[in-house]
């Protein structure tokens, strides 16, 4: 873990990332540079569901139904909304690999536009949470304290303080939200995902969200500051623990041995 | 002391100026009768006799960095509202006790860094005494005449506990705040009296404006205060008795061999101290401790994954969790099983280590002074004792970060905490069957090289052909080394018919201590070591292989 | 049996103890001890450059210490303190913390680590044996004290006037009763208090996160809310009290998965409150899963089944969650209908 947001704060990540972006944003051009001009939206929307339906006849339809109306595999996606599609295929949670406690993040395999167009489809079938605009969970206008305090009221009990992430029964667990895209953040509090309960506009606000996400890029973001120095994965006292046993003591013990040793000798000629 | 007094010329027939300094104390104090004792005394070289030194060094840094903190520090439940430099706090309702250390932390130069180092010394304290615990056990060092000094020893880690956990509650944190939390659940478990102590501590209900200031006091003066007194006593304890030793050449049990304490101990001990709050200084710029900003302040309705205690409460942590969640109701009253049996165990499981010299010493009925350290495996019932009972300290710890484990090796944390279920009872019988074979085994090869020498790694061929490994004798320093220790015979109950002829029936104490001592020094649990005859019948008989 | 009559021969033999002197190998004893081993010389202590080689290495040391106690004090003065850097591997740590952490653990351990090396290298390391003395007393002081001990305790009459001995150490036993008795006032007697929570009939349910009070329609199946009793604000100087009794975790189960008839009375089409205090030692559950409908308490693990009257099903806590009885008014708001039918929290000795 500690590797890993090593790697993560790379001087060369930002250049990475960089390259990523613009990389998209090309690719992104391409792919609508020519159809967007000319259709009109309903046009659109419809072609979007109607591709989305073939996506999720090949991708979806074996656990969900061919209509999104549940299997035994899988719950029914009537109602769940775009904002649901967007969290699970985007992160690649869905398609799910196979049954068992808690599907995993992983590797994303459709498209963006795939993506949206599954979206479009499932929110055909029944009205639900649409998928977050950018200024819904950007940094603008949003109250970095509020959030904590939101975060550690609503949060915190199942992904740790600053969002490290913790246990939960039988296996299952609450993901770190490190490295999360803010709009699969605010996806997961309005649909809550799996066994994450959700959190709906009515009962945690589109502002009150906006500041946890604030929070969350304050305290568990690329550029966050701990004070203290190496933060032991921000785990608490039991890796604080074993870092004092082994390399707090461990050190103390190792100069103890030296300190004890007998000089060496002059060799006898 | 006063050593430039004892090089310096004396050429003017007036002493010199450190010498008078001497003198004119020595009129009041009569300090040269102490350092006539003292100042040449014998300090044997180990490592491992230099644990103790850790715990001691962290204690003086504890106290030093714990005075600079209390400058700053506000042992108050006040409640204000944040305006300090870190920025994802702006504007929260806090206590005085919370903002300071956000003070402390942010506002104050270095303010910080002590704190780390206050916070880390506590951990390697803790640690520190644990291990310098279990050097003194599992060699024996515990044994006459240092029982006393072994449980102030005891006293001093058990006390380090609370005041370890009273500290890191005074900045009433989300985490922390957890923790006390926790210990007034405990409290009310109590039968009859719990209620009474919760509202007593916390000056009403929980979490209420004072436990802070009443911690401060216990912290800050009435633990230390009294662990000071017992550091004290510990070490004029070790002074008196002169520090034990590893049996060797030259060494008796009637001797201590070592270097002086003017200027060879002078030098490495006091040296030692500043290492030790060097490790810790730069562990402290270097790692982050206990970062209460993340936290939070306290509220009693806001909770955190991952809540632990630190490392050395974690034993008590792990009990709770594992515990099945019984209850009793029954006119009209509640036993919170689930709650008071692990304060019980926990209670039981320490003075269980505490009385072990006692029980020892019981069993053995050996009432002679001790000054040569066992090696462990010359102690196999004591050393298996001691990991038994170490294993299912460890495996506590694990219960109290099972969600932790859970998570970081993906297992499910039902899962875990049944382990750690079973392992607390399956886990000591199966380690004290282990280590008890271990020591065997290492007490057999001892005596193969006693009797038939040290495997050289040379291979001659014989005339006729056979290879054999040539082993080299021991020289008598080694001989002597390993045919030093003490080997008991198991104790009987004795006849039971006296002198006169009456009978006396055996007392059933007695049948217990013949059955330990059956145990403890029986066939099964100790291999004689090898006598002179036997030696000289393998050396003078065969050749050395 | 006491420990003394043990026979002799079943305790090991005492080491016989030659000490100090070198002795050759004995014939008679290969296990007898030799005695020390001869001192052998440190080349320090036979070459001369060594020696000042050691020197050398020990000022070294001490100056590094001046030289890190002068960057400690440059960089208290120099760096600001809320100056962040990025050093891997550590990250973005505070600048100041981690130049004054190292430069004082330099000079700290360059001084130890000097007087070390100074020790080791240049000191004498010729070992010593110090004879150890008796700890016990001979029999003739034994004898001295016990006699004085009883002479004393002759002189002052304290065997022979019984009342004065028997009225002493009833006022001895007696005096510390006012230090108990003055520890009285460190709070208050229990009473009724943990019976009793904010909530009572018509207390809106108000939102943590909006602090408004919350109509059904709000809750989705699914979701999780918390709410405190209305009138109950943050600043106010009980909230802290008052809010480790009254917290609510509300959630929306579909009726019919409701297994417990009671919880399917006390709950509003499908709405459950139940405290958010562990029942076990009072941890803030609420680790709450949408699709098992278990309740997880991050302290301790206690788990509970909010379909079925939040019954225990794993862990340490003792009895389920207690539940609030919940309606709407006329405004249609949800609102509690009764203060907690049993204490929230931690089981307790008067529980019952």
């Amino acid at each position: 873990m500690k590797k890993l947001s090593a790697r993560r704060r790379h001087p060369l990540a930002a250049l990475v990332v960089l390259l990523l972006a613009l990389a998209c944003t090309g690719g992104l051009y391409a792919a609508f540079a020519p159809a967007g001009k000319a259709q009109a939206d309903e046009t659109a929307q419809s072609l979007a569901i109607d591709e989305g339906k073939k996506l999720y006849a090949v991708g979806c339809a074996s656990c969900h139904g061919t209509g999104g109306q549940g299997t035994s595999d899988g719950p029914s996606l009537v109602g769940v909304g775009a904002a649901a599609v967007d969290f699970q295929v985007g992160t690649g949670r869905m398609p799910a690999q196979q049954p068992g406690a808690q599907v995993p993040k992983k590797k994303v395999i459709y498209s963006q536009a795939e993506i949206d167009q599954l979206a479009s489809y499932i929110a055909s079938l029944g009205a639900g949470p649409s998928v977050p605009s950018e200024e819904k969970y950007g940094p603008e206008g949003a109250d970095i304290a509020k959030g904590g305090e939101l975060f550690r009221t609503n949060c915190a009990q199942c992904h740790n303080f600053t969002g490290k992430g913790g246990a939960l029964t039988h296996g299952k667990y609450a993901p770190t939200l490190e490295d999360v895209d803010p709009k699969h953040i605010y996806e997961a509090m309005q649909t809550g995902p799996q066994n994450m309960p959700s959190f709906p506009d009515t009962t945690l606000s589109e502002q009150n969200k906006k500041d946890i996400i604030a929070y969350l890029d304050a305290v568990n973001g690329d550029e966050t500051v701990d004070p203290g120095g190496l933060s032991l994965g921000g785990l608490g006292p039991v890796s604080e623990g074993l870092f004092g046993w082994i390399f707090g003591l461990g050190a103390c013990i190792a100069v103890a041995v030296w300190v004890a040793a007998r000089t060496a000798k002059a060799k006898k000629s | 002391m006063s050593t430039a007094a004892n090089d310096a010329p004396r050429s003017r027939g007036k002493a010199p100026a450190g010498e008078r300094v001497a003198d004119w104390a020595d009129g009041r104090l009569g300090i040269y009768s102490l350092a006539k004792a003292n100042m040449r005394k014998i300090f044997p070289d180990h490592w491992s006799f230099m644990l103790g030194e850790i715990c001691l060094y962290s204690f003086i840094i504890i106290i030093l960095t714990g005075v600079y903190l209390t400058l700053f520090f506000h042992p108050s439940m006040n409640e204000v509202t944040y305006h300090g430099s870190y920025v994802p706090m702006q504007g929260q309702l806090m206590s005085e006790a919370y903002k300071s250390t956000l003070d402390i932390s942010f506002d104050v130069r270095g303010g910080l860094l002590i704190r780390q180092i206050h916070h880390w010394a506590a951990i390697i304290f803790l640690a520190g005494m644990f291990v310098h615990m279990m050097r003194v056990f599992f060699t024996g060092a515990f044994r006459k005449p240092r029982e006393i000094n072994w449980l102030f020893g005891f006293l001093l880690f058990v006390l380090g506990m609370f005041t370890g956990f009273t500290g890191y509650s005074l900045p009433d944190d989300l985490l922390s705040g957890t923790g006390v939390r926790f210990t007034q659940g405990a409290i009310l478990s109590m039968p009859v009296v719990g209620t009474y102590i919760s509202m007593f501590l916390f000056g009403g209900e929980f979490p209420g404006t004072d436990f802070v200031a009443r911690f401060y006091s216990i912290h800050i003066l009435l633990l230390p205060g009294i662990m000071l007194g017992l550091v004290v006593g510990h070490l004029i304890l070790v002074f008196y008795h002169k520090h034990t030793q590893f049996a060797g050449p030259g060494k008796t049990n009637k001797n201590v061999v070592g270097m002086p304490l003017l200027p060879v101990y002078m030098a490495k001990a006091g040296g030692f101290f500043f290492l030790v709050f060097g490790v810790i200084a730069a562990v402290a710029g270097l790692v982050s401790v206990n970062p209460i900003w993340a936290i939070g302040p306290y509220r009693p309705d806001q909770v955190s994954t991952g809540a632990q205690p630190d490392w050395y409460m974690g034993f008590a942590e792990g009990l709770v969790r594992a515990m099945p969640g019984w209850e009793i109701n029954a006119w009209g009253h509640t036993l919170v099983l689930g709650v008071f049996i692990p304060l019980v165990i926990f209670g039981i499981f320490l003075a269980l280590i505490a009385l072990y010299p006692f029980i020892e010493s019981w069993v053995t009925g050996d009432k002679r002074e001790h000054h040569i350290l066992d090696r462990p495996r010359n102690a196999p019932t004591r050393t298996a004792f001691g990991v038994a009972w170490v294993t299912a300290y460890m495996v506590m710890l694990i219960g109290g970060g099972n969600d932790i484990v859970a998570t970081h090796f993906h297992l499910s944390i039902n899962a875990v905490t049944w382990f750690v279920r079973i392992g607390f009872f399956a886990g000591p019988v199966i380690a004290f069957i282990v280590t008890k074979r271990i020591c065997l085994g290492l007490q057999r090869r001892d005596k193969e090289k006693v009797l038939h020498g040290r495997e050289s790694g040379i291979i001659k061929r014989l005339p006729h052909g056979e290879f054999i490994e040539v082993h080299e004798p021991l020289s008598q320093e080694q001989l002597h080394t390993l045919t030093a220790h003490e080997q008991y015979k198991p104790a009987e109950i004795g006849p039971t018919v006296d002198e006169n002829g009456v009978e006396r029936k055996a007392k059933g104490t007695d049948k217990l201590r013949a059955k330990l001592s059956e145990a403890y020094y029986g066939e099964e649990s100790q291999i004689p070591k090898p006598t002179v005859e036997e030696y000289k019948e393998i050396t003078s008989g065969h050749g050395h292989h | 049996m006491s420990s003394q009559d043990i026979p002799e021969e079943n305790l090991p033999a005492e080491q016989d103890a030659p000490h100090g002197a070198v002795k050759v190998a004995d014939e008679e004893n290969p296990f007898a001890d030799p005695g020390l081993p001869p001192h052998e010389h440190r080349i320090q202590d036979i070459d001369e450059q060594a020696a000042k080689r050691s020197e050398r290495a020990v000022a070294l040391l001490f100056t590094v210490s001046m030289l890190a106690t002068i960057g400690f004090i440059a960089s208290f003065v120099a760096i600001p303190h809320d100056k962040s850097i990025f050093i891997w591997p550590l990250g973005h740590i505070n600048a100041m913390n981690f130049a004054l952490g190292l430069t004082l653990g330099v000079a700290l351990f360059t001084i130890g680590a000097g007087a070390v090396h100074w020790a080791r290298t240049l000191m004498s390391d010729e070992e010593v044996a110090d004879e150890r003395h008796a700890i016990e007393a001979d029999t003739e002081t034994r004898a001295k004290v016990h006699a004085d001990f009883k002479q004393g305790a002759k002189e002052s009459v304290i065997g022979r006037r019984k009342l004065i001995r028997n009225t002493m150490l009833g006022a001895l036993t007696l005096v510390p009763l006012s230090g108990v008795v003055l520890l009285r006032d460190l709070g208050p007697l229990p009473g009724t208090k943990l019976r009793h929570t904010l909530w009572s009939k018509g207390k809106l349910l108000v939102n943590m996160n909006t602090n408004e009070p919350m109509r059904p329609s709000d809750i989705g199946v699914g979701s999780l809310t918390f709410a405190k009793p209305e009138g109950l604000e943050e600043h106010d100087h009980d909230f802290q009290n008052e809010i480790a009794k009254a917290a609510l975790m509300i959630i929306r189960l579909e009726p019919d998965s409701i297994k417990d008839k009671r919880e399917l009375e006390w709950s509003h089409e499908g709405i459950v409150a139940y405290s958010k205090i562990c029942t076990h030692v009072g941890c803030p559950i609420s680790l709450y899963e949408q699709q098992t409908h278990h309740a997880l308490c991050p302290c301790h693990q206690s788990t509970f089944d909010l379909a079925d009257g939040a019954r225990v099903i794993f862990g340490p806590a003792g009895h389920p969650l207690p539940q609030l009885r919940i309606g709407v008014n006329d405004e249609g708001y949800l609102e509690a209908l009764s203060d907690f039918e049993e204490p929230v929290g931690p089981a307790f000795w008067e529980r019952g």
